[in-house]
C-alpha cells in the first residue's frame, strides 16, 4: 500500500487527533484497503494494542471491540448460542479462514459496505455502535450516515432473549452475497434486515409475532421486500434481488418461529 | 508391466509441496529491470501521439518504448507448428488499438514503484473510434478490426481481414439436405458459450538476459518453449540461433501458456538495454489481456428417425476470435471434428464454421480447444432428442455411438482402433444408480433432484503435424537421464514419461532422471498441448529406449569381445550373452563409456502420428435445484474415462477431477461480462468466480481402458477430454429438474429462477 | 521504519517502508514458498501464520508484525515433508503453485480443529483456491493424513 506515515496510536485520543486530518485513515484488517494500491494514505492509524480486540460479555450486552477479527466472532461459543448459529452462518462464507483472521468487525461496520454480511446481521440484532466522540448510536442510524472523522471503538449487541436466523445467496460459496437477509425475533418485535441489495443493508422493525405461520410469513416477507429498493449489478438484477428477499425473509420468519434453529 | 498402470509419486512432488524455489519468479536474478505495459482504456482507437518525456525523467526508468520503437514485422503469438494456421496480424506495439488492454507503451525501470510512477506520467493522445463488440455483427461490418495491408495469413484458412473473417470453411459428407428431409424428428438449436479464463494460479511471467555469448535467454512459464524461440525471433527480427528458452516449473497452464502472451516484451527490453528484465502479469492482466476460451455460437441440427437413430448431424460454429487471430482457425475446427464423430450411424453430416474478428479480448487455447463448445452443443441436442422421443438418453446413445473398429467419416476417415465408449456409458449409469436417479425426484426439503448425461471425446496429438522427441543417456554407474522437449506444467509428464522409459528399460523410475526443457539442449518437441504428451512423446520415449538398448548391446559386445551384438540380451541390469552366461552390468557399461570409448551410450528418436486416437468418456451430473431461488447444488458427478492404458492412475484421476471442476465452473459460475465500452468487468478472482472446494459435491471417477495400438503401451490422451462433459450433463440435469433448456452458459440461479417465473 | 519480529523462530530486524506488505517482505527475505495468485485477497496462496494464526500475507502490513511471530512453510519443513508424501501419493500436488499456502492452512487447521467433519474441513480450507485438482484429491489426502495422525475425521 501507499502509506506515508504509519502510526500505532498510543491512545484513542491520539488516534482521534490524527484522524482529523484529511487523507488520514484508521486501519482495520486492511483486507479492503489494500484493494486500492494506488491510493495514497498520508497517515495510517493503527489501533492495535488499545484493547479493542476483545469480546466482553456483561449481563446487559456483548461488547465487541472494533479490532476483533471476524474469525473471533465466528468461533465465539457464547455468540453462537446467543444467535442460534446465525453469527457463524453470516461469516463462514466470507472468503476464507485466513481472510477472516484479518478482517475486523470495525472495518466491516465502519465501511458500511453494501455487500456486508456483518452489517446485515448486526442490524437485525439491534446493535449499537460505540463511537469515541459520538458515544452509543443505534447501528440503524449509523448505517445511514456517511463516514466522518470519529472513531468506532466497538459494537454493543444488547442481550435480550431472541431467535435469530441468517441466510444469503451467492454465485458461489465464498463470493460476495447476491442477497443477504437476517431475521431476529424478540418478545417486543421482529427485526428483519436485507443487505447486498446491492446497496447497504436496511432493517425493518415488525410487530412481535409477525410471520409465525406460512401465510403470514409470506405476506410479511413481501411487505418487507416491497418496502426496500433494489438495484442491478454484475451479480444479479433488481428483480431477482427483490424476489429473493421475499423468499429468504419468509424462510427466516418461519425458521425463527420454530424452536431454535432448524 | 512393472511401471505402467502404477501410482508413482511425481518426481517434483516433495520439492513443490514443501515450497522450494522452482518457478520463474523464484529463479529470477536480483537486479532485473521491471517491465510493465501501459494499456489502452479504449476498445478501438488510433494512437496519435505518446509523450514519454516526463516518464523518462523519473529516476530509475531505463527505457520507454512505443509503437515507433518496435520492429514492423507482423507475427502471431499462437504457439503452433510452423507454418501456423494463425494469421500474422500482430505487432509488439501497434498504433491501431483493437481492444481494451492493447499495449501502447512498454516501460522498464529498476523497480515497480518507479515504473508505476512513470506509467502515470505518459500522456497518450487517442483518436477514439467506435468498436465492433458483437461477434454476430462482425462479418462485413463497416468497422474493420484489421484494416492493415500487411495482414499476413501464412496458410490459407478462408480468412479475409477486410470482411473481419479470420477463418471460414464448410464440409458436407453425404446428402445432408435429403437426410433432413427424411428425418422424423429434427432438433434445431443454437448454443452460446462465453469467454472462459484458464485461471492457472501462476500468471504469465518471464525473465530475460543476455548470456556470456551475447545470446538472449528467455526463462518463461510456457507450454511451448520451442515455439517461444521461433515467435520471439520473428517478432524481434533476430536469428533464432540468438535465442535460448528455458522452462522452469510452471504454475499451471491449461492452454493459456500455449500462447506466447508476453515473452516478447521483456525480451525486447533486454535486447535494447542489454540488461536483465522481468515481467509478471497481474491477475487483472491475466483476466483481461490474455488468451481465454473463445466465445462461440454453435448451431446444431440433428435429424433422427422415430426409433432414435441419428441420421444426420449439422454443426455450424461462429467463433469470436476477438482482436487477433491467434488460435481461432484451429480451435474452431474442433467444435465439429471432435463432437460429431461420437456418433457414427448417420448417413450425412455437415460442418461449417466462421471465426471472426471483434474489438474484444483475443481468444486462445483452453483445455478442450473448441471441442468443449461443440460438445456442449451437440450433447445438449442429443439429450433434447432423447427427451423429444421419450427415450432414455443412455439407450439412445448406445444405439448411435461409434464402435471400436469402425471408420469415422467425420474424423478424417480414421478408424477407431481403441474405443470403449459403450462400456463408459453403461458403467457411469450404474455408478450413479441411473434407474432411480433419472430423471427427477422431489426431495423432502422441496428441492428437485435430477440427473443429466453426456459423452465426450478429444484427440491425442495433432495428426501428421506434432513432433515429439526424447533423448536418453547412460551415465556413471548406469543411471539414465531422459531429456524431453515436452513441458510438465503440473500434469506430471516428467514422471509419466520416466515410467514409460522405466518399463522399456526394465528398471525403476528412480533410476531415470528427467530433464525438462532448454531449447539449446532438449530434443525438439512441439510442446505440451493438443493432448499430445503421453501419447506422442511417450511413443518417442519407447522408440528411444529401443535404440538405446541396441547401443548398450553394441558396447557390451565390444566389452565381451563378442562378435554379434544381436545375440546378446538386455535384462535391465545387464547385457547378457545367453550362450556363455557372461554379462556386462549396466553399471560397468556406464563407467566404461567414460574411458577409451567410441560408442555413445545415448539415443534420440523422434515421433509423429498419422492418427489422433480419440479418448472417450461418459459422465452423469446430479443436481439439486431449489425451485424458489433457482440455486443449483451439484451433489454428485460420476465419470468413466477411456484414455487407453492408464499409465499413472493417481495422476490420471486428478487430471480428470481437475478438468471436471473447470468444466463445472464454466457451466455454473464463470461469467465474463463486458461493459458497453468493451471492458471486461470480471478482472480479478474477486469478480471472476472459479469453483472453490465448498462448491463441489461428490466427484467420482473410474476408468474403462481400451488399448490403443499406436500409443505407448496402449495409452491415449486424458488432459483435455475431461473438461467437456460438465456443461451438457449439468444443463440436462437442470432441464430434467425444471423443464428449462439452457443453451447459454453459465447457468446461474437467477436464470433458473427467472425461467421458472416466466413459465408460471 | 524499523521492525523487530520473529521469522520462523529467529529474531529479525528490518527497515521497511510504512506501506510495505508482509508478502513482499517475506519474498525479499527468501521465503520463496510464499506465492501470490490474485492481488485481491481471494486465492490463499500467500498464507502464512501470524502468531500461529493463518493469514493472507498480501493483506498484512509489515509494520504490524513488529514484535510478533511469523511462520512460513520454510519454518515447518518437518511437517511439510510428511504431508508432502500424502499429497504426492495421491498426485494432488499437480502444478504445485498453490501447495505451500494450502499446506500452511492445513497445518493450522490440524492445530485448531479436533476431529473435523468433511464439511468443516471444506469450510476451513475454502479460502485456498486450486485450479489443477478440483479439490477432490485434497480430501482423500486429508482423510489419510488425519487418520494416521490419530486425529481422525467425524463422518
Amino acid at each position: 500500500m501507499n502509506i506515508v506515515h504509519y502510526i500505532k496510536a498510543k491512545s484513542l485520543e491520539e488516534a482521534w487527533q490524527l484522524n482529523q486530518k484529511r487523507s488520514a485513515v484508521i486501519l482495520g484488517g486492511c483486507c479492503w484497503l489494500r484493494m486500492s494500491p494506488r491510493r495514497t494514505l498520508a497517515t495510517a492509524i493503527d489501533l492495535t494494542g488499545l484493547g479493542l480486540d476483545e469480546i466482553h460479555e456483561t449481563e446487559e450486552a456483548f461488547y465487541i471491540g472494533a479490532m476483533v477479527p471476524l474469525r473471533q466472532l465466528e468461533t465465539s461459543d457464547s455468540l453462537e448460542v446467543f444467535t442460534q448459529g446465525a453469527m457463524k452462518e453470516s461469516l463462514r462464507h466470507i472468503v476464507g479462514t485466513q481472510f477472516r483472521n484479518l478482517a475486523t468487525v470495525g472495518g466491516s461496520i465502519w465501511g458500511r459496505f453494501g455487500f456486508s454480511d456483518v452489517l446485515t446481521l448486526f442490524l437485525a440484532l439491534d446493535a449499537e455502535v460505540d463511537l469515541y466522540k459520538g458515544g452509543r448510536v443505534p447501528l440503524s442510524v449509523f448505517a445511514e450516515q456517511k463516514a466522518d472523522t470519529d472513531i468506532l471503538k466497538g459494537v454493543y449487541l444488547p442481550k435480550k432473549k431472541r431467535q435469530t436466523a441468517y441466510a444469503s445467496l451467492r454465485l458461489n460459496a465464498t463470493d460476495f452475497p447476491v442477497l443477504a437477509c437476517a431475521v431476529s425475533r424478540t418478545a417486543d418485535g421482529v427485526s428483519c434486515s436485507v443487505g447486498a441489495r446491492p446497496m447497504r443493508a436496511q432493517v425493518r422493525c415488525l410487530p412481535a409475532g409477525t410471520g409465525m405461520t406460512p401465510d403470514d410469513a409470506d405476506r410479511a416477507a413481501k411487505e418487507v421486500a416491497d418496502s426496500l429498493s433494489f438495484e442491478d449489478n454484475m451479480r444479479a438484477s433488481r428483480v431477482y434481488r427483490h424476489d429473493m428477499a421475499t423468499v429468504l425473509c419468509r424462510r427466516l420468519f418461519l425458521q425463527t418461529a420454530g424452536e431454535g434453529r432448524k | 508391466m512393472r511401471e505402467i498402470n502404477r501410482v508413482v509419486m511425481k518426481k517434483d512432488a516433495l520439492q513443490l509441496v514443501t515450497g522450494k524455489p522452482a518457478y520463474t519468479e523464484d529463479l529470477a536474478p536480483e537486479g532485473c529491470l521491471i517491465v510493465k505495459a501501459l494499456r489502452s482504456p479504449h476498445a478501438r482507437a488510433v494512437v496519435r501521439h505518446v509523450d514519454t518525456k516526463a516518464a523518462l525523467a523519473v529516476p530509475g526508468i531505463e527505457c520507454v518504448l512505443t509503437a515507433e520503437d518496435v520492429p514492423k514485422t507482423r507475427f502471431t503469438i499462437a504457439g503452433q507448428t510452423y507454418p501456423e494456421l494463425s494469421p500474422y496480424d500482430r505487432l509488439i506495439l501497434d498504433t491501431q488499438i483493437r481492444y481494451v488492454g492493447d499495449p501502447v507503451a512498454l516501460v522498464a525501470g529498476r523497480d515497480a514503484a518507479c515504473v508505476d510512477k512513470a506509467m502515470r506520467m505518459i500522456k497518450v493522445e487517442y483518436d477514439v473510434q467506435e468498436p465492433l463488440l458483437d461477434f454476430h455483427q462482425a462479418v462485413d461490418n463497416p468497422i474493420i478490426v484489421h484494416p492493415e495491408e500487411d495482414w499476413n495469413p501464412r496458410v490459407p484458412v478462408g480468412g479475409d481481414n477486410k470482411r473481419n473473417i479470420i477463418a471460414q470453411a464448410e464440409e458436407d459428407w453425404g446428402d445432408v439436405d435429403a437426410a433432413f428431409q427424411k428425418a422424423d424428428v429434427v432438433i434445431d438449436r443454437t448454443y452460446h458459450t462465453k469467454q472462459v479464463q484458464q485461471s492457472m494460479m501462476e500468471t504469465f511471467r518471464a525473465y530475460t538476459y543476455l548470456d556470456e555469448f551475447g545470446r538472449l535467454v528467455i526463462v518463461s512459464s510456457t507450454q511451448v518453449p520451442f515455439h517461444v524461440r521461433r515467435i520471439v525471433a520473428t517478432a524481434l527480427e533476430i536469428p533464432k540461433s540468438k535465442i535460448r528458452v528455458i522452462k522452469p516449473r510452471i504454475g499451471g497452464g491449461f492452454g493459456a501458456k500455449q500462447t506466447v502472451v508476453m515473452e516478447c516484451y521483456p525480451a525486447l527490453i533486454t535486447l535494447r538495454t542489454g540488461k536483465r528484465a522481468y515481467m509478471v502479469y497481474t491477475r487483472e492482466e491475466a483476466m483481461t489481456v490474455s488468451s481465454p476460451r473463445h466465445e462461440a455460437d454453435v448451431h446444431v441440427r440433428l435429424g433422427a428417425s422415430r426409433d432414435g437413430m441419428i441420421q444426420v448431424i449439422s454443426v455450424e460454429s461462429l467463433w469470436n476470435g476477438g482482436a487477433y487471430g491467434d488460435h481461432s482457425p484451429t480451435t474452431v475446427t474442433l467444435s465439429g471434428h471432435k463432437s460429431i464423430p461420437l456418433y457414427n450411424r448417420f448417413s450425412a453430416f455437415r460442418f461449417r464454421y466462421t471465426a471472426v474478428y471483434t474489438n474484444t479480448i483475443a481468444a486462445g487455447a483452453y483445455r478442450g480447444y473448441g471441442a468443449t463448445q461443440g460438445i456442449f452443443a451437440l450433447e445438449s441436442a442429443v439429450n433434447e432428442l432423447a427427451d423429444t422421443l421419450h427415450m432414455d438418453p443412455g439407450a439412445l446413445r448406445l444405439q448411435n455411438i461409434v464402435q471400436q473398429g469402425e471408420t469415422m467419416p467425420a474424423y478424417f476417415n480414421e478408424t477407431a482402433l481403441s474405443c470403449n465408449l459403450g462400456e463408459c456409458l453403461k458403467r457411469v449409469q450404474s455408478m450413479i444408480d441411473w434407474e432411480h436417479v433419472y430423471p427427477r425426484q422431489v426431495l423432502p426439503n422441496g428441492k428437485i433432484r435430477a440427473a443429466g448425461l453426456a459423452l465426450a471425446m478429444q484427440g491425442s496429438s495433432i495428426s501428421n503435424v506434432d513432433v515429439a522427441s526424447a533423448t536418453i543417456k547412460v551415465n556413471d554407474d548406469g543411471f539414465y537421464t531422459l531429456s524431453i522437449g515436452a513441458t510438465d506444467m503440473g500434469t506430471g509428464c516428467d514422471t509419466i514419461l520416466a515410467q514409460i522409459a522405466a518399463e522399456c528399460l526394465d528398471c525403476s523410475v528412480d533410476e531415470i532422471v528427467t530433464r525438462g526443457v532448454d531449447t539449446d539442449t532438449s530434443p525438439y518437441d512441439s510442446g505440451s498441448y493438443a493432448s499430445s504428451t503421453t501419447y506422442l512423446t511417450g511413443m518417442a520415449v519407447v522408440k528411444t529406449c529401443r535404440s538405446l538398448i541396441e547401443k548398450m548391446k553394441e558396447k557390451a559386445a565390444r566389452m565381451l569381445e563378442h562378435a554379434d551384438a544381436s545375440e546378446l540380451e538386455f535384462t535391465g541390469d545387464a547385457v547378457v550373452d545367453p550362450a556363455s552366461g557372461r554379462k556386462v552390468t549396466r553399471q560397468e557399461l556406464g563407467n566404461a563409456a567414460m574411458i577409451t570409448n567410441d560408442i555413445a551410450l545415448e539415443a534420440t528418436e523422434t515421433h509423429y502420428s498419422p492418427t489422433s486416437p480419440p479418448p472417450f468418456m461418459a459422465a452423469v451430473a446430479v443436481v439439486d435445484v431449489d425451485p424458489e431461488t433457482g440455486h443449483i447444488d451439484l451433489v454428485d458427478y460420476a465419470a468413466v474415462v477411456d484414455c487407453g492404458t492408464v499409465i499413472n492412475p493417481a495422476l490420471a484421476r486428478v487430471q480428470t477431477e481437475g478438468g471436471l471442476v473447470q468444466g463445472i465452473g464454466m457451466t455454473l459460475m464463470e461469467n465474463v461480462q463486458f461493459d458497453s465500452n468493451g471492458r471486461i468487468q470480471n478482472n480479478s478472482f474477486m469478480q471472476y468466480r472459479i469453483p472453490g472446494r465448498m462448491d463441489i459435491g461428490s466427484i467420482r471417477v473410474e476408468f474403462a481402458p481400451s488399448y490403443e495400438p499406436n500409443g505407448p503401451f496402449g495409452a491415449k490422451s486424458i488432459g483435455e477430454i475431461v473438461i467437456n462433459t460438465p456443461a451438457p450433463a449439468i444443463a440436462e440435469a437442470v432441464y430434467q429438474a425444471t423443464g428449462l433448456r439452457f443453451t447459454e452458459l453459465p447457468i446461474t440461479a437467477e436464470k433458473v429462477y427467472m425461467g421458472l417465473k416466466s413459465k408460471k | 521504519m524499523k521492525i523487530q519480529y520473529w521469522l520462523n523462530g529467529k529474531v529479525e530486524n528490518d527497515e521497511i517502508a510504512p506501506g510495505q506488505m508482509l508478502y513482499d517482505l517475506l519474498r525479499k527475505k527468501g521465503c520463496y514458498s510464499v506465492k501470490c495468485g490474485c492481488e485481491t485477497t481471494a486465492c490463499g496462496l500467500c498464507t502464512v501464520w501470524l502468531e500461529e494464526k493463518p493469514v493472507l500475507s498480501c493483506a498484512v502490513l509489515a509494520a504490524r508484525i513488529d514484535g510478533k511471530h511469523v511462520t512460513t512453510l520454510e519454518g515447518l519443513q518437518g511437517e511439510a515433508q510428511k504431508f508432502a508424501r500424502y499429497m504426492g501419493q495421491e498426485g494432488s500436488d499437480q502444478c504445485g503453485f498453490c501447495n505451500p499456502g494450502f499446506v500452511m492452512n492445513v497445518l493450522a487447521m490440524v492445530r485448531e480443529l479436533g476431529n473435523p467433519t468433511e464439511e468443516e474441513i471444506k469450510e476451513y480450507l475454502a479460502g485456498n483456491l486450486c485450479r489443477c485438482t478440483g479439490y477432490v484429491s485434497h480430501m482423500r489426502v486429508l482423510k489419510q493424513y488425519l487418520t494416521e495422525k490419530g486425529k481422525g475425521m467425524r463422518l
